[in-house]
């Protein structure tokens, strides 16, 4: 049995097993050095925010510097709005976009919105906070939710649709057949079967997108301003957990410092429960339409 | 994409022949006592882009029978199945001649509908399909769902119907609102059967319906195909001959994109009349 040709020589053996264990290990390595940092941020947050953190954070306005007490209600319902308001008009047409590329689109068309949409993915978020002032604050005269709403919006679009596109494609071909094939039109098709197969990965695509504009703040400063009180209506400028950080965080004061903390772990928070959320909504909903 | 050349109107007297003998479409046709033609096909090719996958078919595939078709790999049959419920033209880039018929309406013309055709002419994929999203009944539902029929109790008796017919009933019955992906290959199969037996088609085409399925199904499958026949017409695409020996009434032969012979399944499988039938059918190549 030893004489096998097949076996390795022992030194071949132990060269083997190192160079194998040396190769896991830089991996490993590699592996840590991805995920600390988003241990070192929840833990930072924690560290700094949690104290800040009471039933007052979330239920009061912002009280002025050296009055204690106060939190971002505002701010928080105010993000909470402005994601609603941007997925609103985001979510529909960057997903009906995605479609037509996947579905409906000539080569040469959907080359030129790919390359127009990751032209779009590219803008930096401050020029979409320039453009939606021009065209939303400027005419108007004041800053509103409705043009922060926009600018996030619009930043959506693009994601959500190279997004969807791609999860539509990974719709086999199989199932769009088997659909024709019962003399159902095109479109029902789509949006029953293809859509709906795809949905999951759709709703991922689309978190992702809200949880990449709800940290945004850039595209807020002219648009949205920030508020440190209630808006009372959608025409006003509106607080938004963002900017009441960034407000916060170049302040000189300490307590202010704190809120800014307990601010971006609210932020956090938020952003992962949207995840949790939307996954859990999306998983099984079977009924037709 | 729409590649569909003008087709080439029936001759008046065929015309005349097949609409006395034809019975009106959407009935179905009950009896078939003389010989009632489903396909009438003349001079049908196809091109895929330069590629000529088929050349000058000509056939008149019987109603109320099964006909298989049969041939090596790439000889064109499956091409010559989809192109009979325009399924070829979700394959961009394909071109026709000549004129097809099913019970003497033209497939291809200018103001023809291929969703028109494809819910008279139902199809089952060689890979079972059916959609993952969908309980059973879901499944065998969604084309008259999506068809608009809204009326619970035909939806009711439409669905034990095409499970009853696709000899699935019993075996779901009492499970009809489980995922259709949790059955087993054999009863994926059936199941996609009766989903298109549920648009009441009048003819059903099977590509290759056995080939990713155990000789358990596989027999189930082809006694289901016997029993169709009394209801349907069916055009089967196979490449076991031993199966379309079993199941068929009619043989048709192709090779290279040629349709070689057609006749009686026992004929083709016994007395040939063209050698290169005989060889294939013999198994000496193909």
């Amino acid at each position: 049995m030893e004489e096998s040709p097949y076996l390795p020589t022992a030194a071949n053996a132990r060269w083997r097993d190192f160079t194998s264990a040396a190769v896991t290990g830089v991996l490993v390595v590699c592996a840590l050095f991805v995920i600390a940092p988003l241990f070192l941020v929840i833990y930072f947050l924690l560290k700094q925010g949690a104290s800040a953190l009471d039933w007052n954070f979330f239920t009061q306005l912002p009280r002025p510097t050296g009055v204690v007490g106060g939190g971002m209600a505002n701010a928080i319902w105010g993000t909470i709005t402005l994601l609603v308001l941007a997925a609103a008009f985001g979510v529909p047409l960057g997903v009906l976009g995605g479609i037509y590329l996947a579905e409906y689109g000539s080569d040469r068309v959907n080359g030129w919105l790919r390359f127009s949409a990751d032209v779009l993915n590219g803008v930096p978020s401050i020029v979409w906070g320039m453009v939606v002032y021009l065209v939303l604050v400027v005419p108007f005269k004041t800053f509103s939710a409705y043009a922060g709403a926009a600018a996030l919006g619009l930043m959506m679009i693009p994601l959500v649709m190279r997004t969807t596109e791609e999860v539509l494609i990974l719709v086999p071909q199989s199932y769009r057949e088997a659909a024709l094939a019962l003399g159902v039109a095109r479109w029902k098709m789509i949006m029953v079967i293809v859509v709906r197969t795809a949905l999951k990965g759709i709703a991922t695509g689309v978190i992702v997108a809200m949880a990449r504009i709800a940290g945004e703040t850039a595209p807020l400063l002219f648009t949205a301003l920030g508020n440190n009180f209630w808006a009372h209506s959608l025409k006003e400028p509106i607080a938004a957990l963002p900017l009441q950080i960034f407000a916060y965080a170049i302040s000189p004061y300490d307590d202010w410092h704190r809120q800014a903390w307990a601010g971006a772990l609210v932020l956090m928070a938020l952003i992962l429960a949207l995840n949790i959320l939307v996954r859990v909504f999306s998983r099984d909903r079977r009924h037709i339409s | 994409m729409a590649t569909t050349s003008p087709a080439v109107a029936p001759k008046p007297a065929d015309a005349a022949r097949v609409a006395t003998s034809a019975p009106p479409a959407g009935l179905g046709g009950q009896q078939a006592e003389s010989e009632v033609v489903a396909f009438d096909i003349k001079n049908f090719s196809l091109w895929y882009g330069p590629r000529q996958a088929l050349q000058d078919v000509t056939i008149k595939l019987p109603a109320h029978k099964v006909t298989a078709i049969i041939g090596p790999s790439g000889c064109g049959k499956s091409t010559f199945l989809r192109a009979l419920n325009r399924m070829h033209e979700l394959t961009p880039g394909t071109r026709l001649e000549g004129s097809l018929h099913h019970f003497g309406q033209s497939l291809y013309g200018p103001n023809i509908q291929a969703q028109a055709i494809r819910r008279r002419i139902g199809m089952v994929f060689q890979k079972s399909n059916p959609f993952p999203t969908m309980s059973i009944a879901e499944n065998v539902l969604v084309g008259l769902r999506l068809n608009g029929v809204r009326d619970r109790a035909v939806l009711q008796s439409r669905l034990e119907e095409s499970l009853r017919m696709a000899a699935l009933w019993d075996e779901v019955k009492d499970t009809l609102n489980r995922p259709g992906t949790s059955l087993s290959g054999g009863q994926q199969q059936r199941l996609c059967i009766a989903r298109s037996l549920a648009v009441q088609p009048e003819t059903l085409l099977m590509d290759e319906p056995c080939s990713a399925l155990d000789p358990i199904a596989t027999a189930k499958i082809e006694d289901l195909i016997q029993t169709l026949r009394s209801k349907y017409t069916v055009v089967i695409v196979t490449h076991n001959m031993q199966q379309a020996a079993r199941c068929s009434d009619r043989t048709a032969f192709f090779y290279l994109g040629k349709l070689i012979e057609f006749g009686e399944t026992r004929k083709i499988f016994t007395t040939p009349s063209r050698p290169r039938s005989e060889a294939y059918v013999s198994g000496r190549f193909g």
